[in-house]
């Protein structure tokens, strides 16, 4: 078995695959992921900032009829499988791009996933922030709005971009998968040469380059949140 | 300056309704240094939360220059916040701003324009005798100078009123001390009529001119710090004074 996998010929198809077909599959990973975090963050970080201050002892109280349906929603996307979300998204995705195949198509699925995943851990985020500040602005005279802006957002940067960065790895992996539905990039390779066509070491390599990218993700989140916590004695 | 009416203060808890405060009334005088003592869960927080409406009173009135806060809509209670406002004993000061952003922060949220805000805020820095920690982090601060940067926070939008919620609890004698020094200080040059919450006797010896001792929701006894503390008329007052045995020896002597 070994030896087949890194028999010459496969080793030198292998060769030939990496040069020819990884550079866009790279990249078509790399803007899959970031476009749909993006996107997600950009829907999902008002939802959490709704989940935290719209309760019934929150600042910003919301009614609650609504956030019983924005937790119920939530829960629901949740909830659902990705392999199977993306087949339901398909209507959704033909609406917006216009089809449901490709690396652009696959955005879709997976901003729908993300969103509700980012908004919890937003609300995750922001829950663990010190209610005392939050009293203390008011003590000053601060609009629910300006609660939002001015302390809960700015205090917790650190701790976002830490969930961020998780948001980001997950969808890493959930980009991957949507190369079963047509979805480019390493997840298409992985399994159109390792499972189709039994090419492990095709396989093998995005697999390795996949895990390259969670970790240049992840230092590079986890750099970003250190470096921004002002909590942590640093000299100036 | 302040006064409150039979202020009561009722909270719904999973046992039933319990009392905070009871029937409240005080009489805060302009450019005083008021005191409020008790033990922990005589309700004092709760108190000085109602001064500024952090709290909303379950019934009585509190009067601010004469004006009944307790009818303002959240809007206009905003503005009463910036004429009263606030310490308190774990600073809260925002932790991702440095010193000088911290100060601006209220101006920022009453609009003043940001050269103008900055140019007060590194004034107040002088006043709380830290003017070289404008650009430091809140982390990098002892306790102590915390809680200068938060009194120069709460001076910014120049306040008729300063509320000290167990602002030197966390803070050793000599801070401590050093801190009550400079909320003397202010209330002299400044005029600010202050009221502080403790549990310390020796904070109310060392800067009240009056006091009042609460005591499971009510106040037992009030009057010049001296009258009181040196013949306590209630058994809270005692018990503050005295505490465990230390009156019998007093006796004896």
């Amino acid at each position: 078995m070994l030896e087949k996998i890194f028999s010459p010929e496969a080793i030198e198809e292998t060769i030939w695959i990496i040069q020819n077909e990884f550079p866009l599959a790279i990249w078509e990973t790399v803007y899959v992921t970031i476009s749909a975090t993006a996107v997600a963050i950009v829907i999902g970080m008002p939802l959490g900032v709704m989940l935290v201050a719209g309760e019934k002892d929150g600042i910003l109280p919301l009614p609650k009829a609504f956030m019983q349906v924005l937790n119920v929603t939530i829960n629901l996307l949740r909830s659902i499988p990705f392999l199977i979300l993306m087949i339901l998204a398909f209507p959704l995705t033909r609406l917006i791009v216009g089809t449901t195949v490709g690396t652009v198509a696959s955005i879709v699925p997976l901003v729908i996933a993300a969103f509700p995943f980012v908004a919890r851990l937003v609300e995750g985020s922001l829950r663990e922030l010190n209610p005392n500040i939050v009293e203390a602005a008011q003590s000053m005279g601060a609009s629910p709005l300006q609660i939002i802006t001015k302390v809960m957002i700015p205090e917790s940067i650190p701790s976002l971009i830490s969930v961020f960065t998780i948001a980001i790895t997950t969808i890493l992996g959930y980009s991957a998968m949507s190369g079963i539905i047509g979805g480019g990039g390493l997840g298409k390779i992985a399994i159109n040469y390792g499972y189709y066509r039994y090419k492990y070491l095709v396989m093998l390599v995005a697999v390795a380059l996949l895990i390259a990218l969670v970790q240049i993700f992840q230092s590079a989140g986890t750099k970003g949140a250190v470096k921004s916590d002002k909590r942590l004695k640093q000299t100036v | 300056m302040i006064e409150i009416k039979n202020l009561s203060k009722k909270f719904q808890t999973a046992e039933g309704t319990v009392y905070a405060l009871k029937d409240i009334s005080l009489n805060v005088k302009k450019g005083d240094i008021y005191g409020i003592i008790g033990m922990s869960g005589a309700g004092k927080s709760t108190l000085v939360r109602c001064i500024n409406m952090l709290e909303k009173p379950s019934s009585g009135t509190v009067l601010i220059e004469g004006k009944d806060i307790g009818v303002l809509p959240e809007s206009k209670l905003r503005e009463i916040r910036r004429n009263v406002t606030m310490i308190f004993q774990n600073f809260n000061l925002l932790m991702q701003r440095n010193c000088l952003k911290n100060i601006c922060f209220p101006l920022e949220l009453a609009g003043v324009k940001k050269k103008e805000a900055r140019e007060y805020a590194m004034e107040l820095l002088k006043t709380v005798g830290l003017p070289d920690k404008a650009n430091a982090y809140p982390a990098q601060l002892s306790g102590g100078q915390q809680q200068r940067i938060a009194i120069a926070r709460a001076l910014a939008t120049n306040p008729k009123v300063l509320l000290c919620d167990e602002a030197t609890s966390a803070l050793d004698p000599n801070t401590t001390n050093s801190i009550l020094r400079l909320i003397k200080d202010i209330n002299k040059k400044l005029g600010i009529t202050v009221i502080i919450i403790t549990h310390q006797m020796s904070v109310v010896e060392e800067v009240c001119n009056n006091v009042a001792i609460l005591d499971e929701g009510r106040v037992v006894e009030d009057g010049p710090v001296r009258a009181v503390f040196s013949n306590p008329k209630s058994e809270a007052g005692r018990k503050l004074v005295f505490p465990s045995g230390e009156r019998k020896e007093a006796k004896h002597a």
